[in-house]
């Protein structure tokens, strides 16, 4: 029993309640079963609801009366952690929430911090170009694993294998560029970790071209196919109205036929400097949907080409901001021994000035400090707007960091599509939404 | 309590330019009578008492006041003689950027102008019009956003106004987020509302107050049916009660949980490891850099 007025007691005085987990339904003496009404509970851990997602459906036979979404399950006090860290490493807390789309993560806390610092404009066009690469190329191989995932909860299997065969490509363009797979931590406030590694321009321009022969492989295996068809057609349908209100954003907001893109209508890094079309649909369905994410791979995939371009320009140009006082000490370099400090940077912190040393340490244990107050820094991420409100009291940690995670607001709109419907259905309404639990909770 | 800061304030003449893009918080002017919290909280009781109007936090004197939420002491987490370093005495107030006053200014990534005043005066005359004429306790500009820091009871108007008004038309709730300052006695529990402009391509914050020992706000949910979640998380985190909420409960930590985690005073547990008779604290009781 719980003091909290709010949160009541789970247990249940009013009608019958049976515990069955599959194979005993038998058990069940349907005498006492008033009606058809039955609530079910769906998760957490459940293949097909797309990573630790609990529903608790009220069911008439086969129909959901009443589908409501329990969350929490994967939440790790991130924002919280954060605060107990320097600006700097927070980065490598914030991208483990959408662990699909890490890049965005680390975009929306870095922008926002810039903005704290009044840095925005002193960031390196290398760095933004780096930046802008990572994230076209992030939101192909999220879109790949919600067409992947998706394709498998409604047992299209080869859907599944091709999407994550797919996204590996990209992920290896992660591993060479960042060091990892996942979990990158590869944006920093200022700037990038360190440059791209040599060798990487060309494996981007070689991986693209076969982004481009793999990719119509999903339109021809899924778009025409009557089975996919039947089974995504008017299935979690939201329209722009209740996409408004619900806060729903990314995808399934483009769905709806309205072009709302955070890359061109608010642009950052110089979006505005590239050329791609915002992809948008007239069928505001969980079809829609998936139309709208396989043509934004191609203008992923444009964006990725412009930003390649660039990025084999500007070779050579700095990817930090040139502050001291914000920028890193030193670029990570690989040695005989592995990657690490350059030896040039450890001769000169070692041998030559003290300065430089003490500088490296302060950097590096205290941080820096922003000023206080607070900012609101959105970019669009594969699944909609994040945003990060950062606060900060003028210390070398963050004060407060909240983050509005796409998936997070998304998820409210799963009883509005999903009730009145099939149970099936549910899973395609939630595949549709893509919701990426470590974001959802944070 | 603080001593005054070592220099004496400079004078600084009120921004007249709005093409002036000084971030505000450089200035550091902060205001005399403003440099401990306990002294600003009074500050504002004085003002509002004294009934200086909506937006009445501008000093007289036409120097900006700053909003004292906490006094930092020292360098490195160590207060009284343990401190070596020589920064033991140090003494900061913190000071988060204060009211703005008209003209707002520029503002905008889309390289629009003056839309700050343009949504500042509409809201105000709108505002008025209904009779709610207490509601602004406060603007700040800064860092190219605009914050309107709205009393509790008039919150739900306000957000009305904001999403309705066609000059307004802030359609979408991004995201409500909430901060505690557990120094700034009366106004401890702050609430965020994040608010876009699809239509007209603008973002503003809507900030509003409640002290610990009524930590009640006005649900919003009834106007953005997004906020419901978000409502729920920061009930689960900050233990602010947002009443007209249809189903307040938490969201995510579990049913049965004790507490608010991202509370300023929540414990921090950590592990006791133990090593040859030395533990390490939880994090929030570690030294580190103040």
């Amino acid at each position: 029993m719980t003091t909290d007025a709010y949160a009541g007691t789970t247990e249940t005085s009013s009608g019958p309640v049976f515990n069955v987990t599959g194979q005993d339904w038998d058990s069940i003496d349907s005498s006492a079963i008033e009606g058809d009404r039955i609530v079910i509970n769906m998760g957490p851990q459940h293949p097909s609801t797309h990573g630790v997602l609990r529903l608790v459906l009220e069911i008439d036979g086969e129909t959901v009366k009443d589908a409501r979404p329990g969350i929490g399950y994967l939440h790790t006090g991130i924002e919280k952690n954060m605060e107990f860290r320097t600006w700097t490493q927070g980065v490598t807390f914030c991208t483990r929430m959408d662990y699909v789309a890490p890049f965005s993560n680390e975009a929306a806390y870095v922008a926002a911090v810039e903005k704290l610092l009044d840095v925005e404009a002193d960031v390196p066009q290398r760095a933004l170009d780096i930046r802008v690469l990572l994230l076209e190329l992030n939101r192909i191989s999220s879109h790949l694993v919600c067409l992947a995932t998706g394709g498998m909860e409604i047992g299209a299997l080869t859907v599944m294998t091709c999407g994550f065969r797919d996204r590996e490509l990209i992920l290896d363009l992660f591993e060479l560029i960042t060091g990892l797979r996942m979990n990158h931590a590869y944006f920093r406030p200022g700037g990038v970790a360190q440059d791209v590694p040599h060798g990487a321009v060309e494996k981007i321009r070689e991986t693209v071209r076969v982004l481009k022969k793999r990719l119509p492989e999903y339109a021809a295996l899924c778009n025409a196919n009557p089975i996919f068809k039947g089974r995504l057609k008017g299935v979690g349908h939201l329209e722009l109205d209740g996409c408004l209100a619900l806060g729903l954003t990314g995808p399934v907001l483009r769905a709806t036929g309205y072009d709302w893109d955070l890359r061109r209508k608010q642009p950052y890094w110089g979006y505005e400097t590239y050329d791609f079309d915002v992809v948008t649909w007239d069928e505001p369905d969980a079809y829609g949907r998936f139309r709208v994410r396989l043509e934004e791979m191609w203008e992923s995939l444009r964006i990725v080409e412009q930003a390649v371009e660039r990025i084999a320009k500007n070779q050579g140009e700095p990817v930090m901001v040139a502050d001291k006082k914000i920028a890193w000490p030193s670029q990570l370099s690989v040695g005989a021994d592995g990657q690490g400090n350059s030896v040039e940077h450890i001769n000169h912190i070692m041998g030559e000035s003290m300065e430089a040393l003490i500088h490296h340490f302060k950097i590096v244990t205290e941080g820096f400090r922003v000023p206080a107050g607070q900012a609101y820094a959105a970019i669009e991420a594969p699944r909609g707007e994040i945003g990060c409100h950062a606060v900060s009291d003028g210390g070398n940690r963050p004060y407060r960091a909240h983050f509005r995670d796409p998936s997070f607001v998304n998820l409210q709109g799963t009883s509005i599509m999903s009730e009145g419907s099939m149970i099936s259905d549910v899973i395609v309404a939630i595949a549709s939404i893509d919701p990426v639990m470590g974001g959802v909770d944070r | 309590m603080a001593d005054e800061p070592k220099t004496p304030p400079e004078k600084t003449p009120p921004e007249k330019s709005p093409a002036k893009k000084t971030p505000p918080e450089k200035t550091q002017t902060v205001d005399t009578k403003g440099s401990t919290q306990d002294q600003s909280a009074d500050a504002h009781a004085d003002k509002a008492a004294a009934g200086a109007g909506p937006w009445g936090t501008d000093s007289v004197d036409g120097r900006r006041e700053l909003e004292v939420v906490d006094v930092r002491e020292g360098m490195f987490g160590v207060h009284g003689s343990g401190d070596t370093s020589g920064y033991g005495g140090l003494t900061r107030p913190v000071v988060m950027p204060g009211a703005s006053r008209q003209p707002f200014g520029e503002p905008d990534v889309t390289g629009e102008h003056g839309w700050f005043d343009d949504v500042h005066d509409r809201l105000a005359a709108v505002l008025g019009e209904t009779g709610v004429d207490d509601a602004l306790e406060l603007v700040v500009v800064d860092r190219g956003e605009i914050t309107f820091v709205v009393r509790r009871h008039a919150l739900l108007q306000v957000v009305q106004h904001l999403r309705d008004d066609p000059q307004l038309r802030f359609e979408f709730c991004s995201s409500v987020s909430g901060v505690h300052f557990p120094h700034e006695t009366g106004r401890e529990q702050h609430v965020a509302y994040h608010l876009l402009s699809m239509t007209h391509n603008r973002r503003i914050r809507v900030e509003t107050t409640a002290p610990d020992d009524d930590p009640h706000v006005p649900s919003v949910v009834s106007v953005y049916p997004t906020a419901d979640w978000h409502e729920r998380e920061t009930w689960d985190m900050f233990g602010v009660v947002f009443d007209g909420h249809p189903a307040l409960t938490r969201i995510l930590m579990p049913d049965d949980w004790q507490g608010h985690p991202q509370r300023k005073d929540y414990p921090l547990g950590g592990i006791p490891v133990e090593y040859k008779g030395g533990t390490i604290p939880s994090p929030d009781q570690r030294r580190s850099y103040s």
